[in-house]
């Protein structure tokens, strides 16, 4: 290991930008966009399942609700909602004596809630156009064989509505990844505050983020990578037989 | 006759140009207004600030006369090489792409950064062990940015604001312990602020140089190192016998 960084140092002992403090600086960020990224993506796909059969239903007072948080989610920018909860959460009364504050302090779990809220609402909407998009007959028949509601939703509808789903799904953990990118207004040092940083400090602008940008997009095609891969296995039964 | 007259002319005013040169009793001086508390005009009118009176004072220990001459920014370094005055002093920043052009005074002043925290805090002094585990506030790519996370960055969490109206948002929400700041912005946006009371921790930082600059200077052309030598000769006696702490706690409330 320690061969290795010296091995890294020497390389880069010619270059005063991309020095090991700065390449420390864009790993450290790699690791916080990675994680915020996909922390809420996970927990907003958790949260968007129920949320999508909820706004799928024909009763009113479970729908509109729903509606009215993909609608306010969806209409308003992701930077307004980041600035919202983190500004605005210091203004709940008392929340610096309660136990939530060392929550909260740190931008992290502040980011956290905005991006998972926003995801959830983009995959709400996404879940339920592919629920209502389910062929009228596989339920009939579901129906004829005598399964409740409930089984036919479990076994009929979600699995085929995942299916559907997936290209969609797909650009929206893209498009998540690309907004993480404002994560470094409220102080996250994440990879595009990282290339703030290191902008900041060297005035080097096209280094700092043209360094950043190929990150993403290694990061970018990984995930279509994984999406083809299950694209494939899942809707093989849609490819044309070859 | 007519060759007589040119020539004569001529010479009459090659000698007024050469007088106006050689004439050190009446120096003048380009300064940039309003830039508070720099320099800038009381209501009635006259020029006033650091810059003018720490002028004025060196003057008076020189024993020459000078005239304050108003000049806007961005003409202030042609107007110089053009001879429409003989100094700048305006806080000009020395930097090395003015001194290509400008021969620069020493440095007179520095505008000194500080620490701040909210006058509850435990902290009494900012160094390696007390700032352990803190989370200090800058502006990103200031010099205090720069500063503290060469050697803070190890020891405390740094987190960095496009503005300082985010910084002192955070500070009033308790999410930052402490702000490293330009003492003068620090002074105004929190020392004055109603909302919470707050208090400058340790000694306020101009050195090392690396991080804080060079400070400002008066420029000159580069010619005149004469006149340059006189003004840094008079400031080291301002420094020395007092009167340049006297103008300083004029403009700057020192805590």
């Amino acid at each position: 290991m320690q061969a290795l960084l010296d091995q890294l140092d020497a390389l880069l002992a010619n270059n005063s930008i991309f020095t090991l403090q700065t390449l420390s600086f864009y790993g450290d960020g790699l690791v916080t966009t990675v994680q915020l990224v996909f922390m809420s993506l996970i927990i907003g796909l958790i949260l968007a399942i129920p949320l999508a059969i909820g706004r799928s239903s024909k009763n009113g007072l479970i729908k509109w609700p729903i509606f009215l948080y993909t609608y306010v989610f969806r209409g308003t920018p992701l930077l307004v909602q980041l600035y919202l909860i983190y500004y605005g959460v210091v203004f709940v009364e008392g929340i610096q004596e309660s136990w939530l504050w060392p929550v909260v302090k740190d931008p992290f779990v502040p980011a956290l809630v905005a991006f998972t809220l926003n995801t959830a609402a983009y995959t709400t909407e996404i879940f339920r156009g592919a629920i209502k998009a389910t062929p009228k007959g596989e339920i009939e028949a579901a129906r004829a064989y005598g399964m409740s509601p409930a089984l036919t939703l479990r076994r009929i509808v979600l699995p085929s509505a995942f299916r559907r789903a997936l290209p969609a799904y797909g650009n929206e953990v893209i498009f998540m990844l690309h907004a993480s990118a404002i994560a470094s207004v409220v102080t996250l040092m994440d990879l595009t505050g990282a290339a703030r940083f290191v902008y900041a400090r060297f005035y080097a602008p096209f280094d700092a983020f043209l360094f950043v940008a190929a990150i993403y997009l290694c990061l970018t095609f990984s995930i279509l990578y994984l999406f083809r891969f299950l694209e494939k296995r899942l809707l093989a039964h849609l490819q044309p037989m070859t | 006759m007519k060759k007589l007259l040119t020539l004569s002319l001529l010479g009459l005013a090659v000698a007024a140009t050469s007088a106006q040169a050689r004439d050190d009793d009446q120096i003048r001086i380009a300064v940039d207004v309003p830039y508070e508390p720099m320099e800038f005009r009381t209501p009635d009118g006259e020029l006033t600030g650091f810059d003018i009176d720490l002028g004025n004072a060196m003057c008076a220990e020189m024993k020459v006369e000078c005239e304050w001459v108003v000049q806007g920014w961005d003409g202030i370094i042609p107007g110089l090489m053009a001879r429409k005055y003989d100094a700048i002093m305006s806080s000009m920043t020395i930097n090395d792409r003015r001194r290509d052009k400008v021969l620069f005074s020493e440095p007179y002043f520095t505008p000194p950064s500080a620490w701040f925290a909210p006058s509850t805090s435990d902290l009494d002094d900012a160094t390696e062990d007390s700032l352990d585990g803190m989370t200090i506030g800058v502006q990103r790519g200031t010099l205090q940015d720069n500063y503290v996370t060469d050697m803070y960055g190890n020891v405390a969490d740094v987190n960095r604001y496009s503005t300082a109206d985010d910084m002192v948002l955070d500070m009033e929400s308790e999410r930052l312990d402490i702000v490293f700041l330009d003492y003068p912005v620090g002074q105004s946006t929190l020392l004055e602020s109603e909302n919470r009371d707050y208090k400058v921790v340790g000694e306020m930082l101009t050195e090392p140089k690396k991080y804080f600059g060079d400070g400002f200077g008066m420029g000159f052309r580069k010619r005149d190192q004469d006149l340059a030598d006189k003004f840094n000769q008079a400031l080291k006696t301002l420094k020395d016998n007092g009167t340049y702490d006297d103008i300083e706690a004029r403009y700057f409330d020192k805590p």
